[in-house]
């Protein structure tokens, strides 16, 4: 059980902040989440007490900084079950899949080679995969959703072929909120023999991850989305597929050693795919953030999500007016339009109630194949939200008229 | 009517909302400027006259209602009167001073200027007349 009256109290942003005048109701954490004062403060302490470049120096300061950079793989790797040398530091989640689809697919992906997306992707796992396909002559596929947009193992079952080599796909989608069975989509692409990439960028702070017990070959995240800083994020791969896989960009830290000849020795899985300074500070944040997390608890942070969801859920389909897009969702975001009212309208409206929500697709831009609309309001809910902000978000949808919409202007 | 009306009356009912297959028309398709509205323009210039203008697409509230407005404001008007037009109210959208006496019902638009994220709605369909009369300037430069 979360109390949020407690755990609000750790969240600066969550200290009585208005928006248009109005006591602000954040809802829009699929986007990004409020950072605790753990995070900030760990983040303000190496600017304060230790900042120096990691790995060059001999000297006191710099070995803090090291082993606190490197101490937070350790950290992640409690957090998603696997060892610290399978944690690789990356810009977010959307450089990790780059990392997937530029280093290991240019490498293995040859002509008539299969790559399996679903329409519900983000961009970020679907544009870098559209590239590597155009240079390896690899064909894109996408898994049949249900008719819900649901990824389900028998979609995946009804696509894959030998042919198939990556099956990609998110393990909480972004717009429809839906938690995929990684587990059994894993087993399958294997049974064919392809690799598992899941894009975890909405499920790592949400839901439990276990890469083991997924057995998923890479999982690409970003620290913002889980209460830690922006500009900072992972990407998992199995030890045996990084060893193999060489790097797509080079510089300082990713190698041992380098002659006037071309010969270049690189390092080992993950420090090969860290070149240049990281962001130290956002990788401190991230340890900062994913402590917190834990310590608060994924099975209390899912279940008062979905606690929050079934309740609001509820709550708006009494109102008549709006309509849910995903109303079995599985987590805290709910996609929804007020009916004959354009998104965008709708939720500068409900701005200027202070209730910050997100209108638009979302980058998920194949989506209204599957859903039938281009444009959605989607409302994010997380640990730290509260029954009020519910009811204040029913509110502002009940009052969501178009003289409403338009009145904001006068 | 009241400013909010007016608003209201171009989005439900948008005037020259209708586009056209003639080839003397030419079109801007605006749909890079953010990802949510797509809108086409089209506007018929001849010997330096807007002489008939249309739009159509995707589009919210202030997009719909200021590119119907604008049709209303440069139809039949010449190329330096739609942008003497223009000019002004691009100023009123960026919250500089303009005159009024211009603009006629598009200065029910003025408060966008205070909600920053709207402004790119407030403008589509202005950009694309601007994009249209650039091309029929750099034809009729070219003869
Ligand atoms: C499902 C999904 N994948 C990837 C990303 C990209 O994350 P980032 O922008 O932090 O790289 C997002 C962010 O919105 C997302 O929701």
């Amino acid at each position: 059980m979360i109390n949020t009256e407690i755990i609000r109290k750790d969240f600066p942003m969550l200290d009585n902040k208005k928006m248009a005048g109005k006591p602000l109701v954040y809802l829009d954490n699929s986007a990004t989440t409020f950072k605790p004062n753990r995070v900030i403060d760990a983040i303000n302490d190496f600017y304060h007490n230790y900042t120096s470049n990691i790995h060059r120096g001999e000297y006191e300061l710099s070995q803090k900084a090291d082993n606190a950079y490197d101490s937070v793989r350790g950290i992640v790797g409690r957090l998603i079950n696997c060892s610290e040398k399978e944690v690789i530091f990356t810009s977010g989640a959307t450089n990790s899949l780059n990392i997937v689809a530029y280093s290991y697919g240019l490498q293995n992906l040859k002509e008539g080679d299969e790559i399996l997306l679903t329409l519900a992707e983000h961009a970020s796992n679907v544009l870098p995969w559209f590239d590597v396909a155009k240079r390896t002559g690899a064909v894109i596929n996408y898994i049949p959703l249900d008719e819900e947009g649901r990824l389900t193992p028998e979609g995946l079952k009804s696509v894959i072929s030998e042919k198939t080599k990556i099956v990609a796909f998110a393990s909480v989608t972004n717009v429809l909120g839906f938690i995929a069975d990684v587990k059994e989509l894993c087993r399958i692409a294997h049974q064919y023999g392809a690799i598992a990439v899941v894009d975890g960028a909405q499920s790592t702070a949400h839901i439990k991850t276990d890469v083991k017990d997924w057995d998923c070959d890479f999982l690409a995240f970003s620290a913002h989305k889980m209460c830690g800083p922006s500009g900072v994020g992972v990407l998992y791969g199995k030890k045996e597929i990084l060893d193999a896989m060489v790097p797509f960009t080079y510089g300082g830290g990713s190698n041992a050693r380098f002659e006037a000849d071309g010969t270049v020795i690189l390092k080992d899985a993950p420090e090969k795919f860290e070149s240049g300074t990281p962001d130290m500070e956002g990788v401190i944040g991230l340890g900062a953030a994913v402590k917190y997390i834990s310590s608060v608890g994924l099975d209390n942070i899912y279940e008062h999500e979905k606690q929050l969801r079934d309740y609001v859920v509820r709550k708006i389909k009494e109102l008549g007016n709006v309509e849910i897009y995903n109303e079995h969702g599985d987590t805290g975001i709910i996609a929804l339009n007020v009916k004959d009212i354009f998104a965008q309208d709708a939720a500068s409206y409900i701005g200027s109630q202070g209730i910050a929500v997100r209108s638009g697709n979302h980058c998920a831009k194949m989506l209204h194949n599957v859903i039938g609309v281009t444009e959605t309001i989607r409302a994010s809910f997380y640990f730290y939200n509260t029954y009020e902000d519910a009811d204040r978000l029913v509110e502002a949808l009940k009052n969501c008229t178009i003289e409403n919409c338009i009145g904001i202007f006068f | 009517m009241i400013l909010r009306e007016i608003l209201l009356d171009h989005y439900e009912y948008p005037h020259n909302h209708k586009l056209t297959d003639s080839p003397d028309f030419r079109e801007a398709h605006m749909a890079s400027e953010s990802c949510i509205d797509d809108i086409r323009v089209q506007a018929k210039i001849e010997d330096g006259v807007i002489e008939d203008i249309r739009f159509d697409g995707r589009a919210c509230t202030i997009s719909t209602a200021s590119t119907s407005m604008m049709t209303d404001l440069v139809k039949g008007k010449t190329i330096e009167q739609a942008k003497e037009i223009m000019d002004n109210y691009f100023a009123m959208i960026d919250g500089r001073e303009f005159d009024e006496t211009i603009l006629d019902e598009a200065i029910a638009l003025q408060g966008v200027s205070k909600q920053a994220n709207r402004i790119k709605c407030a403008t589509i369909g202005w950009h694309g007349l601007e994009k249209l009369i650039a091309e029929s300037e750099e034809d009729n430069d070219g003869k």
